[in-house]
């Protein structure tokens, strides 16, 4: 395709991104402004792969337009349809004789603080053109990309995200994943689990039948092939999260997590933990921590991969039923 | 020749969504719109992978795009009926 067509093309997806964007924004209903966002994240899925970011593209679909449109239906379904459009009224109708008994000094500081916000939002604007314009007129030395690539051999994978991510920065990975288990701990802090859904129809039900195992497996293949092409624990995390979404919503009583508690706990701390061992077995052999020896690399890396997948996707499943799971006598499915 | 046929499919294909778009946006409820929309999407979608399958004639390629078309078809015909579903009860429960 040639650079018009693509520019084309490029255009297109600005103009709706930033549509799409102003319409979730601007949207009285706060269900409607959820699908809205889950739409704009869709259309950011393609923009990523129009970048030719296929791994940020597949994170963006999964986690940005799935699972946190699936948490946050699940949240406006728990609250009054009425809670975005009324505050709408408040501010938008200040003269309202409904607002006498309000106390308007509140309101003033309300104003007053969506002003700044609004002006601390253009100057940010403004900071990232400037910052971008500066990346783009500076000259292209590509230092950080260059050096990955050169030791990229090394590393245990063919594929240089999950190199970056697994190995040359597994810092910054660990701490990831010891972020998400400090959400269960919020999480599990919250309450006990809201109730869940009817048991589905023979409609549902036959999609769910083949769907789960099918993303089972998706999650497996994404797990695998992040060695060498897009793929990786995230991804593959929030997948098998979707499966459980999908028999949540279908009215499964064990969504993918086991009952018994401590299997459950174990399943949330694998990730971490399992990464830290791997980092402390290396620093008892002799080497720095977390530094794979080369011949070892590949097998560590799927190691750590599979148990955070577990982790990730027991995280995410969990925030989805948005309090810690109650003790369920009933074992059935 | 096969880019023409190729062509020729994934136009047909992109009429079908159009179609189905206006479907969606001219339709007066909400049962003509999901008739509309996953009727008229499914053949498009199913006509644009032909085209593309044509067009890049590499059979583990075409077999992906069949295997996208199928999911699509089945998630599809699921939600539209699931919607339907439920906006049926919460018009006899009024």
């Amino acid at each position: 395709m040639n650079a018009t067509n693509m520019l084309f093309l490029d255009i297109l997806l600005v103009i709706a991104l930033l549509s799409l964007a102003w319409a979730t924004l601007t949207a009285t209903d706060a269900r409607r402004s959820v699908i809205l966002f889950i739409a704009f994240g869709l259309v950011l899925t393609l923009a990523w792969a129009r970048l030719l970011a296929p791994d940020v593209a597949l994170a963006e679909a999964a986690i940005g337009a799935g699972l946190s449109g699936a948490l946050l239906l699940a949240a406006v379904q728990h609250h009054p349809r009425r809670a975005l459009s009324s505050e709408r009224q408040n501010t938008g109708k200040l003269a309202n004789e409904k607002q006498n008994d309000s106390n308007p000094a509140d309101l003033k500081s309300s104003v007053a603080i969506r002003w700044t916000l609004t002006l601390f939002c253009i100057a940010l604007a403004f900071v990232l053109i400037w910052a971008l314009l500066q990346a783009l007129s500076s000259e292209t030395s590509d230092t950080l990309a260059q050096s990955v690539s050169a030791n990229l051999a090394n590393s245990g994978v063919s594929n240089p995200v999950t190199a970056v991510l697994l190995n040359f920065r597994a810092y910054d990975t660990l701490l990831e994943l010891a972020v998400l288990l400090t959400a269960v701990l919020g999480i599990f802090a919250l309450s006990e689990q809201r109730t869940g859904y009817l048991p589905a129809g023979p409609v549902f039900n036959g999609l769910v039948s083949w769907l789960v195992p099918a993303l089972i497996l998706m999650a497996g293949y994404l797990l695998w092939v992040g060695a060498h092409a897009p793929g990786g624990a995230f991804q593959a995390g929030a997948t098998l999260a979707a499966a459980g979404v999908i028999l949540r919503l279908a009215g499964k009583r064990n969504i993918g997590l086991p009952v018994s508690k401590s299997y459950l706990n174990i399943i949330l701390v694998i990730g971490s933990g399992l990464f830290l061992l791997v980092g402390l077995t290396m620093l008892a052999l002799g080497r720095p921590f977390l530094d794979y020896p080369p011949a070892m690399a590949g097998y560590l890396i799927l190691l750590i991969e599979t148990a955070a997948m577990i982790s990730i996707a027991a995280t995410l499943i969990l925030a989805f039923l948005g309090g810690r799971p109650r003790n369920r006598e009933d074992r059935s499915c | 020749m096969i880019e023409v046929i190729a062509a020729t499919l994934m136009l047909s294909g992109l009429i079908f969504f159009l179609c189905g778009s206006i479907g969606l946006l001219r339709l007066p409820d909400l049962y003509s719109r999901l008739h509309a929309l996953t009727k008229a999407d499914n053949l498009g979608l199913g006509l644009l992978l032909a085209g593309l399958a044509l067009y890049q004639r590499d059979l583990l390629f075409a077999l992906k795009l069949i295997l996208i078309w199928l999911a699509v078809l089945a998630a599809s015909s699921a939600s539209a009926y699931l919607i339907a579903q439920y906006s049926r009860r919460q018009d006899t429960d009024r």
